[in-house]
């Protein structure tokens, strides 16, 4: 399975971020956000059946985080790092390749 | 450097900041009219339709809004400059403070206009002294050659601490009144101003900068802190550009308050803007006179001056301020200022609060004498009989 | 993201990410999916304004930023008139301003930013002409600061400020028609958009980029928080508010109207559909529903005609 792609951006962002006290209150790292793991915020999470998946990424592009990327064989992959569980992949999902399920922690 | 020749031109206070901003090379200027600043947006409209000078005008519907355009301007990285009085500046309130949190060096011009109701344009200083604690520099022009001086350096300040500066002008008095000011030819103003060099732009697409995010409790203190260390720093810095401006072309800015035969007073006046040139000739009669008289000048009001104050007020035996301004519930603010400032020294000169010409009542050299004679009494008494008075009042 | 080629092609929307996970929406959130979009369509060199609103806290607190592009936060009413700044700088300063190599100036303001507190500003923009896009996400209320109506909260909707209760004090004004509003500026560019369909609004987006002057675009976007909807149905209740003609896509460029409704032959589904999945319209009468669908059809039969006559 890919990796997610925002492990070197996580690196990138730790390892830059030394709390600097910018006048102006400047953010200086983009998409420094990826250090902030929403996935704890999860109550249901996306089961996915690959089997069943189409690969039309109707659920890659409604993804509200976005926490869906692509493996090598181009099928989705849930970031639970970041996905919070909304469901709208679920929903949205024209073969049920993709069910919420309660979240056991 | 090239030899210093002044252009000499009559012009009215308006006239001499809109002839700066073409000096300064000012890339957006965003402004709404409002009397009595408008001859100065006329004057630049009239620049870039003449070609005269390159820049983007941007003729916004509020002043709420040109405070938002020049910051949005001037985060982009140009040099941006607006103008406004009264209750424009009223408006623009909110706007103030986000200038000076994004830490951007916006220059304003502000022409002091007395707050309504009942309406009234003329002069006043509580608009601009009520945005006391906005984050902005204030400086206050005595004449209009103090007006094209202060747009200038203010400039080159502003860019230094990253913190925008307002240079205030009286309605009327100055805005619309013509004397002659000394301008500096363009290639000596970009040598004094060279571009500017933004602490940072929104165009820096390769490393894009978020800017004004929300700072929680555990960071906010701090930011607060990098404003209020900017305004100290600039102390500094102002006495270096001012004294760079005299250096170069005669006229030394290097005091935050001008000492007017100060030197050997028993008591002084102490003001801020146009009507401090009406004391300054008021002193030179009273010394005729023989009453030993100076007058304090206070230029910057924000960063405040408080270490000049003191070795002013440890060498007299009273201070009459003149305040065309009040705080109600209170007294006038440059008195408010200026004791509080002497609180913890060891200077404690009696000190009396004069509330003058507020809706631009006429101040004049026969009133200064009245107060000289009233604090001369206080003094010799060694008492006061009320701490402010006001002055005009028809009884 | 990196995304293989072979998959770049059957996907409907650039591949690029500008918009980073780890943000603080709510589950569900429609306009963070939007702003998604935006970026996606724009790319790199774009410079987002956004004034108080969700946004602002979906953008990131200091020290941290979801947008991989130049962002500048700004007070509420301000929007407009800060793009206005920006794009004159960026002309000042010697850039090219719009078009496909131009950097886009982008306002990102939310209905209460855009038909209550920054409708002025809004106008000034429009009226000067300044080359930039504003996007107004639409999510009917003041979400950021807990429900509150907002101009663009629609006929029968709960919100915190229209709670409902014995009196039966539900919202009792119809929606603010912002892009009429708008429109009557005569500018180059307006059209609507719903997150529900991502290709028309990243072509909305794109038309916008290339038209010279001020564009304007009000999209849909569901708030599962505020609506008091399952965070899963945020598309579905979207793709409803446009198949029953409550938000009917359409554009307006250079005085011509054009409608496009996904399927145009379609009669609009009646409005218990789109209301039926959200819990703010739980109060309505029947009475109220069938004022508020009058109220639908009203606009729809305008809109249709607009586009006959000025088709």
């Amino acid at each position: 399975m890919a990796e997610s792609p925002f492990k070197a951006d996580i690196e990138r962002v730790q390892k830059e971020y030394s709390e600097k006290m910018t006048p102006g209150a400047i953010v200086y790292i983009p998409g420094s956000s990826v250090v902030n793991k929403t996935g704890s915020w999860r109550v249901f999470m996306p089961d996915f059946n690959r089997d069943k998946c189409v690969r039309c990424y109707l659920c890659y592009i409604y993804c509200p985080e976005p926490a869906i990327y692509l493996d090598e064989e181009n099928y989705p992959v849930f970031d639970y790092d970041y996905c919070k569980g909304c469901g709208i992949c679920a929903n949205e999902c024209p073969v049920d390749a993709i069910v919420m399920v309660r979240e056991s922690k | 450097m090239a030899e210093y020749k002044p252009i000499r031109k009559v012009v009215s206070g308006n006239y001499a900041a809109a002839y700066a901003v073409k000096h300064a090379r000012v890339q957006v200027v965003a402004a709404y009219p409002i009397t009595p600043q408008t001859s100065i947006i006329e004057k630049i409209a009239e620049f870039i339709a003449n070609g005269e000078a390159d820049i983007q005008y941007v003729p916004v519907e509020s002043e709420h809004s040109a405070m938002a355009a020049t910051i949005g301007a001037s985060a982009t990285g140009a040099r941006a400059f607006t103008a406004t009085a009264s209750q424009g500046l009223a408006l623009m309130h909110e706007m103030l403070h986000w200038a000076s949190g994004a830490r951007l060096p916006i220059v304003m011009v502000e022409v002091n206009r007395a707050l309504a109701p009942p309406w009234s344009v003329w002069d006043d200083q509580t608009d601009s002294l009520a945005q006391r604690d906005t984050g902005w520099m204030q400086f206050y022009a005595e004449n209009n050659q103090e007006v094209y001086d202060g747009v200038l350096m203010a400039f080159k300040i502003a860019e230094q601490v990253n913190v925008p500066i307002m240079v205030i002008e009286s309605a009327f008095i100055l805005s619309h009144t013509y004397d002659v000011v000394e301008m500096i030819p363009q290639e000596l103003v970009d040598e004094f101003l060279p571009p500017r060099k933004p602490l940072y732009t929104l165009t820096d697409f390769d490393n894009p900068k978020a800017i004004g995010a929300l700072a929680t409790p555990d960071d906010y203190y701090e930011f607060r802190y990098k404003l209020a260390k900017a305004h100290e720093e600039a102390k500094k810095i102002i006495k270096d550009v001012g004294k760079e401006f005299g250096e170069r072309f005669g006229r030394d800015y290097s005091d935050m308050i001008e000492k007017y035969r100060t030197d050997d007073a028993d008591f002084i006046f102490l003001g801020m803007g146009s009507l401090m040139g009406t004391v300054k000739e008021a002193v030179d009669r009273l010394r005729d006179e023989g009453y030993k008289v100076g007058a304090a000048k206070v230029r910057w009001f924000r960063p405040f001056p408080k270490e000049e104050l003191y070795e002013l007020a440890k060498k007299v035996d009273g201070i009459a301020v003149v305040d065309r301004n009040f705080s109600f519930g209170q007294e006038g603010i440059l008195f408010t200022e200026a004791k509080g400032a002497l609180y913890n020294t060891s200077a404690r000169p009696l000190m009396k609060n004069y509330i003058v010409g507020l809706g631009g009542r006429d101040f004049t050299l026969n009133d200064v004498r009245k107060i000289a004679e009233d604090m001369k009494g206080l003094i010799e008494r060694g008492e006061l009989d009320e701490e402010v008075e006001w002055y005009h009042l028809k009884r | 993201m990196e995304i293989p080629e072979s998959v770049k092609k059957r996907l409907t929307l650039p591949a690029e990410e500008y918009f980073y996970a780890g943000h603080t929406a709510c589950q569900g959130c429609g306009a963070s999916l939007g702003l998604r979009y935006v970026l996606k369509a724009y790319g790199r060199k774009t410079i987002v304004t956004i004034p108080a609103c969700c946004s602002t806290i979906i953008a990131g607190a200091w020290p941290y930023s979801t947008l991989d592009v130049p962002l500048f936060h700004t007070a509420f009413a301000t929007t407009g008139a800060v793009i206005s700044g920006i794009e004159a700088a960026l002309k000042a300063m010697g850039y090219k301003v719009k078009g496909e190599d131009g950097v886009m100036v982008v306002g990102w303001a939310g209905d209460g930013g855009t038909a209550d507190i920054g409708l002025q500003a809004l106008s000034g923009f429009l009226e000067r002409g300044h080359d930039a896009v504003y996007i107004m996400y639409d999510n009917e209320a003041y979400m950021n600061t807990g429900i509150q109506r907002s101009g663009s909260t629609p006929y029968g909707a709960w919100t915190t400020n229209t709670p409902g209760g014995k009196r039966h004090f539900l919202e009792k004004r119809h929606k603010k028609k912002v892009i009429d509003i708008v429109i009557a500026h005569e500018i180059p560019y307006a059209a609507t958009a719903s997150v529900a369909y991502p290709e028309d609004f990243i072509r909305k987006l794109k038309k916008a980029r290339n038209i010279p002057g001020p564009s304007f675009i009000q999209l849909f976007a569901p708030c599962p928080t505020g609506w008091r909807s399952p965070t899963d149905k945020s598309i579905e209740i979207a793709r409803l508010a446009v198949q029953t003609a409550y938000f009917p896509l359409f554009e307006y460029e250079n005085g011509k109207y054009k409608i496009n409704m996904p399927n145009p032959k379609k009669e609009p589904k009646p409005i218990e559909e789109f209301l039926k999945l959200q819990g703010r319209f739980k109060y309505m009468t029947k009475e109220d529903v069938q004022i508020l669908q009058e109220w639908v059809n009203r606009q729809w039969e305008k809109l249709k005609k607009l586009a006959e006559v000025f088709g």
